[in-house]
């Protein structure tokens, strides 16, 4: 039952605005983006809060292609700016090499990226591809389950990532069209509430001519690997950051969407389900019918996958007699998705051995029904009585078109 | 220079060839440009010669992002400036060799012109990709010999003229675009002045020759700067939206032959069958020079 009083916060509105919303509330000083599929609506209401001057110091910088978009905010992150952008899919990997630089400088930089397939051949519907490919770059990247979430984790990114501690960049990867085009029940951040949780971007680093600085030097051998496991401690040191600012943010805002991973039906479940975005919400869907008949399904959403929750995902199955991982990517060349190789990655140097199988699913937009959920559900079942048989395989291949 | 020289803002010591141009190139730009710059420098020889790691020979605040982005990361910085109250006070300069300049990063430069943003563009034209050993750039001239346009038994080295860059850049509706070298310090000091005091995106094209790259000897540098004015290869003018209102004039213009000699990379020309004639299509281009710019 939802509480009448925060019903009535309630407003129906495009996942697009309330991601713009939540992206104008966090008092952004530069906005830099392209407009690409399914990012679009994002970039167009926040011009239009530009234009109706709804968000006070801040420059929009239309630039001309996605690798400006982001080279501008590593200019104005550096100057001292609270920056944001939009992107997916080709954008995404546009931005490649300079995603590298912006972490590499260490500049908080945060993105929503409306996860899309990568062509060739081209196609415009969700997958994770595009986010996965960047998993190296040295950002962050939470996945979220719905539009609410998608406009929670913004300034609570912000937080994370402008950390004095930590000042890594980071993305909030929500799947595009099924997250950016749905119209749902959404509460908007509200101002006041943001300001409080959020304070203003303050750097200790910046350009400016009273105290000079030198950013993006050169460094040799001798210095070099240095600045990698630097990176890498300010990445661990987000691990329990996430979590607090997750709970942080509920005591603020009334609103709790997991820390770094988050269970549903876990704690006694057999068969643990994995995955990351909004196909968990089919998933809870599968699960609920399975403990409606007594079987002990669960599911774990995991929110964090840079930096990745090692130890919480071990612990989270530790009781599990099966674990299937549903990945929306595949690393060509391994058979597998992404998650499914860094679970088991996590897992076999940890004391929990559990059968792990993968499936990867729904590329370029496949629509994932209940029916395959349950089949895997039904797969892993017979992995946790008698072992695994297949590791890992794509789901509902369509053998006529092979 | 006098004893009031403006500050350079710039330290030696930094790992630069000795007669490194682009050392001049940063210096005179600062000169120009004062203390309350911040400055965007791709990647090319000057970044990688001026902040080795945990030193930096910058005395102004520096970044250094990738070889093709410094105009979006200049658009950013004076974006930044503006939206956090800053902008009145500082100004913003970038400083890129021809390759980030003219080839990789034209199409950040383009769109950060065409968006107006408030800073001055300086472009180090040395006429190559010389931090990755002297590669062919669309800076370099016709018929000099580079790593990736050998002269050879059937090739007299570069085929292509030179991009006309300052053109490009007036084309985007810029207040102020000019050419100038670094063998003329107190042009390009002035010029750089003059460009940063301007509101809107400005140009500055700079010859830098390359002792390392062109081929001779590390103490003349700015020598070798001033023989391409006096051959009227390089021509020295400023643009004011669009329109030519300053030429340096050339008096006696001297035969391109002497500028050519001098050079390493230019030697094939005085050594290959067929050379003079090479030598009389680059005259022509001083000659078309003289006559176009009015440097007489
Ligand atoms: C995307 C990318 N491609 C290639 C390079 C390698 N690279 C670094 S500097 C450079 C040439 C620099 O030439 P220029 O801009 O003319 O500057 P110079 O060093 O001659 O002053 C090249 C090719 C790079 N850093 N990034
Ligand atoms: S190669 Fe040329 S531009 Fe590079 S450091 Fe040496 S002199 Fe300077």
């Amino acid at each position: 039952m939802i509480d009448p009083a925060y019903r009535k916060k309630m407003v129906v509105v495009e996942g697009s605005y309330a991601v713009a919303h939540s992206a104008k509330v966090c008092r952004p000083n530069v906005i830099s983006a392209y407009p690409i599929t399914p990012q679009t609506h994002i970039v167009e209401h926040l011009s239009q809060f530009m234009a109706d001057g709804e968000i006070p110091n801040c420059e929009y910088v239309n630039v001309e292609a996605e690798f400006s978009a982001i080279s501008a905010l590593i200019g104005a992150s550096a100057v001292g700016a609270r920056t944001y952008s939009a992107t997916t899919s080709q954008g995404l990997l546009l931005m490649h090499e300079a995603l590298f630089n912006t972490s590499g400088m260490r500049l908080p930089v945060v993105m929503t990226v409306a996860n899309r397939a990568v062509s060739a051949p081209i196609n415009i519907w969700n997958d994770h591809q595009d986010a996965i490919a960047q998993r190296d770059t040295g950002w962050m990247q939470l996945y979220v389950e719905d539009v609410q979430e998608a406009c929670d984790t913004l300034p609570q990114l912000y937080k994370i990532a402008e950390d004095n501690e930590i000042m890594v960049p980071g993305m909030v990867c929500m799947d595009g069209f099924i997250l950016s085009h749905v119209y749902e029940p959404v509460v908007l951040l509200e101002q006041d509430l943001t300001d409080n949780f959020l304070p203003p971007f303050q750097p200790e680093d910046i350009l400016d001519p009273e105290d000079p600085k030198t950013f993006g030097a050169f460094a040799s051998p001798d210095t070099y690997e240095e600045f990698r496991y630097l990176h890498e401690q300010a990445m661990q040191k987000a691990l329990p950051k996430i979590e607090a600012t997750a709970k942080e943010f509920e005591e603020v805002y009334g609103r709790y969407h997991g820390g770094l991973i988050d269970g549903y039906m876990l704690d006694d479940a057999e068969i643990v389900v994995m995955a990351m975005g909004s196909i968990l919400g089919t998933v809870k869907d599968v699960v609920d019918k399975y403990r409606a008949k007594g079987e002990k399904i669960g599911v774990l959403k995991v929110r964090s996958f840079r930096p990745f929750p090692k130890e919480q995902i071990c612990k989270a199955v530790k009781n599990a007699h099966a674990v299937v991982v549903l990945d929306k990517n595949i690393s060509i060349g391994t058979n597998e998705g992404a998650l499914f190789t860094e679970t088991k990655s996590c897992l076999y140097n940890s004391k929990v051995r559990v059968p792990v199988i993968g499936y990867t699913i729904g590329h370029g937009g496949r629509d994932i029904p209940v029916e395959s959920i349950a089949k895997v559900i039904e797969e892993t079942k017979k992995v946790a009585k008698s072992g695994i048989t297949i590791e890992s395989q794509f789901m509902d291949l369509k053998e006529e078109l092979l | 220079m006098s004893k009031t020289a403006p500050k350079t803002y710039i330290t030696s010591g930094h790992s630069g060839c000795a007669g490194c141009c682009d050392a001049f190139a940063a210096k005179f730009t600062l000169m120009g440009a004062g203390p309350n710059t911040i400055v965007i420098n791709p990647t090319g020889c000057l970044e990688v010669m001026s902040t080795p790691f945990p030193y930096s020979s910058w005395q102004v605040p520096w970044i250094h992002s990738l070889f093709e982005n410094a105009g979006a990361v200049a658009s950013g910085v004076e974006a930044a400036l503006k939206a956090l109250g800053k902008k009145d006070d500082v100004k913003v300069v970038s400083i890129g060799g021809d390759g980030s300049t003219m080839d990789i990063g034209l199409g950040a430069l383009s769109g950060a012109f065409e968006r107006g943003h408030d800073f001055t563009y300086v472009c180090m034209d040395n006429e190559a990709y010389m931090n990755t050993g002297v590669q062919r750039s669309s800076g370099t001239p016709f018929d000099a010999s580079t790593t990736t346009t050998p002269a050879g038994k059937v090739s007299f080295g570069n085929p292509r003229p030179k991009k006309n860059m300052p053109a490009i850049m007036a084309a985007h509706g810029s207040p102020y675009v000019a050419t100038t070298s670094i063998g003329f310090p107190r042009d390009m000091i002035r010029k750089v002045k003059k460009a940063t005091e301007i509101v809107g995106p400005t140009y500055i094209h700079a010859q830098a020759p390359c002792p390392t790259g062109w081929g001779f000897d590390t103490s003349k540098t700015l020598e070798i700067a001033k023989l391409a004015v006096e051959t009227c290869l390089w021509p020295m003018y400023e643009m004011e939206n669009g329109e030519i209102t300053q030429v340096r004039k050339v008096k006696n213009p001297r035969p391109v032959e002497e500028y050519l000699r001098a050079q390493k990379r230019f030697k094939h020309l005085f050594t290959m069958e067929g050379g003079e004639e090479e030598i009389k299509k680059i005259q022509a281009i001083a000659d078309w020079n003289i006559k176009h710019f009015e440097l007489q």
